[in-house]
């Protein structure tokens, strides 16, 4: 019950990547592959920004009367990798967008069919 | 308690990701997936990093709906139903998640105040920063200041995304003429 | 959307406590949660509401085109800008306790400029986004 305690937030994490990774892998419809991919990027955040917490702590913002703070490192990098994330689903919305107006489809087994 | 209000809210997370995964009307899996960013957000306030949250509340709930619902309108489509079951998939997705979750006890337990994340980096920037760069916010006092230049190169990527869209779907005007000009040329070969 | 007078009436009186929402959270990025990022996208979400209830030639007679390809690219040069600017006054690229008399003065000043420059790239990147996927399929 403890281990379930200590390590929940890691293995809620783990198992939103692995559901993530199938969604990217197994459905052939490329719009679902995207969102598949950043379901997988949003649950990597929560395996970064999970351990910097601590418990009657609060935001790392400096100000009287708080001693305890947590971690502000990991926020820095999820601040740079959500930007990047969403900078990422633009550009494949605008490829999946062409590949539509060229073939007609966005199903992965139709397009290698018509290719 | 604030344990206990982390812990529910990523099972409603883990509820809505099964949901997701098995609907087949994109319109539903959008929306869905706003509503996961949502609920994101708010797991993210829970675990104090509120900076974190206020962007992926506007991006992923807010940009990344946009832009998704923008492509569902000129794509129109329905996912159309698998014509083999994805076997191997699922059996390459739980093995990764079982050798994670397996490298993950490893990892120090959730909101241990003697992990090395805490006592290695932090302190310093926590004490050394808000006087050092007279910013109370030591994330914006990181980001800005100390790895300035990082912010810089995610500037560079936004731009780049920016400008990438702009090339793969800006409108061509002379296509009519070049047309135009393709037919009188074989017209004149034959 | 135009036509509904309940959807017009409150886009009216919401859109400008958005903008200025999105002033707040970019200058006080300092002393509380905010900053550059969600400034330039609370920014563009107000436009991007404009645009939405009154159409995308209205929202493109607001903030035109030209404007919006100059401000994608005006942040990039201003954050790079600030990085010269440490250069010419003496210190390292991107050295802001150069850039006043008095150091902390000086990450003020640059911190600030900085922060500017993203919530221009940002705002503008989010809004051209907006403007091609949303432009793309009706004047086809």
């Amino acid at each position: 019950m403890t281990v379930l305690a200590a390590h929940y937030s890691h293995w809620v994490a783990i198992f939103l990547i692995s559901a993530g990774m199938y969604i990217l892998i197994a459905r052939g419809n490329l719009l679902k592959k995207l969102i598949g991919l950043g379901i997988l990027q949003t649950s990597v955040y929560l395996l970064y920004i999970a351990p910097g917490k601590l418990i009657g702590g609060t935001a790392p913002i400096v100000a009287e009367g708080f001693t305890l703070y947590s971690n502000p490192l990991p926020h820095v990098l999820i601040l740079t990798a959500i930007v990047v994330g969403v900078a990422t689903l633009a550009l494949g919305l605008a490829l999946v967008v062409r590949i539509r107006e060229a073939y007609g489809t966005i199903e992965e087994d139709e397009i290698l069919e018509r290719d | 308690m604030e344990a206990l209000i982390i812990h529910v809210l990523l099972t409603a997370m883990v509820v809505v990701i099964v949901a997701l995964a098995l609907t087949r009307n994109l319109f539903s899996v959008v929306v869905l997936s706003g509503i996961y960013s949502f609920l994101m957000a708010t797991v993210l306030v829970a675990l104090d990093a509120v900076d974190v949250a206020m962007t992926e509340a506007a991006v992923g709930a807010g940009v990344s709906t946009v832009l998704l619902l923008g492509a569902l309108q000129l794509v129109a489509s329905r996912e159309a139903k698998p014509l083999h079951r994805p076997f191997l998939p699922l059996v390459v997705a739980i093995a990764v998640g079982g050798v994670l979750a397996y490298g993950s006890l490893g990892l120090p337990a959730f909101s241990d105040p003697q992990a090395p994340i805490h006592t290695h980096v932090a302190p310093r920037y926590l004490n050394d920063g808000p006087r050092e760069t007279g910013v109370p916010n030591v994330v914006t006092a990181v980001l800005a200041s100390y790895r300035g230049y990082d912010t810089l190169g995610e500037t560079v990527v936004v731009f780049t995304a920016g400008a990438g869209v702009i090339a793969l779907l800006r409108r061509r005007r002379k296509r009519p003429e070049e047309k135009q000009r393709k037919t009188d040329k074989e017209g004149k070969k034959a | 959307m135009k036509d509904d007078i309940i959807l017009r009436v409150v886009a009216k009186l919401t859109m400008p406590f958005m903008l200025v929402f999105a002033l707040y959270v970019q200058f006080h990025g300092d002393f509380g949660p905010g900053g550059g990022f969600q400034a330039g996208v609370i920014g563009a979400a107000a436009i991007v509401f404009y645009a939405l209830i009154f159409g995308l030639r209205a929202g493109q007679r607001l903030v035109p085109e030209a404007v919006v390809e100059a401000m994608l690219a005006a942040g990039v040069l201003v954050y790079a800008g600030v990085g010269f600017a440490g250069l010419a006054l003496g210190g390292a690229y991107l050295d802001y306790f150069v850039l006043d008399h008095d150091p902390v003065h000086g990450q003020h000043r640059g911190i600030f400029w900085v922060e500017a420059g993203v919530a221009l790239t940002v705002s503008g990147v989010m809004l051209k986004l907006f403007y091609m996927f949303a432009g793309r399929g009706s004047a086809e």
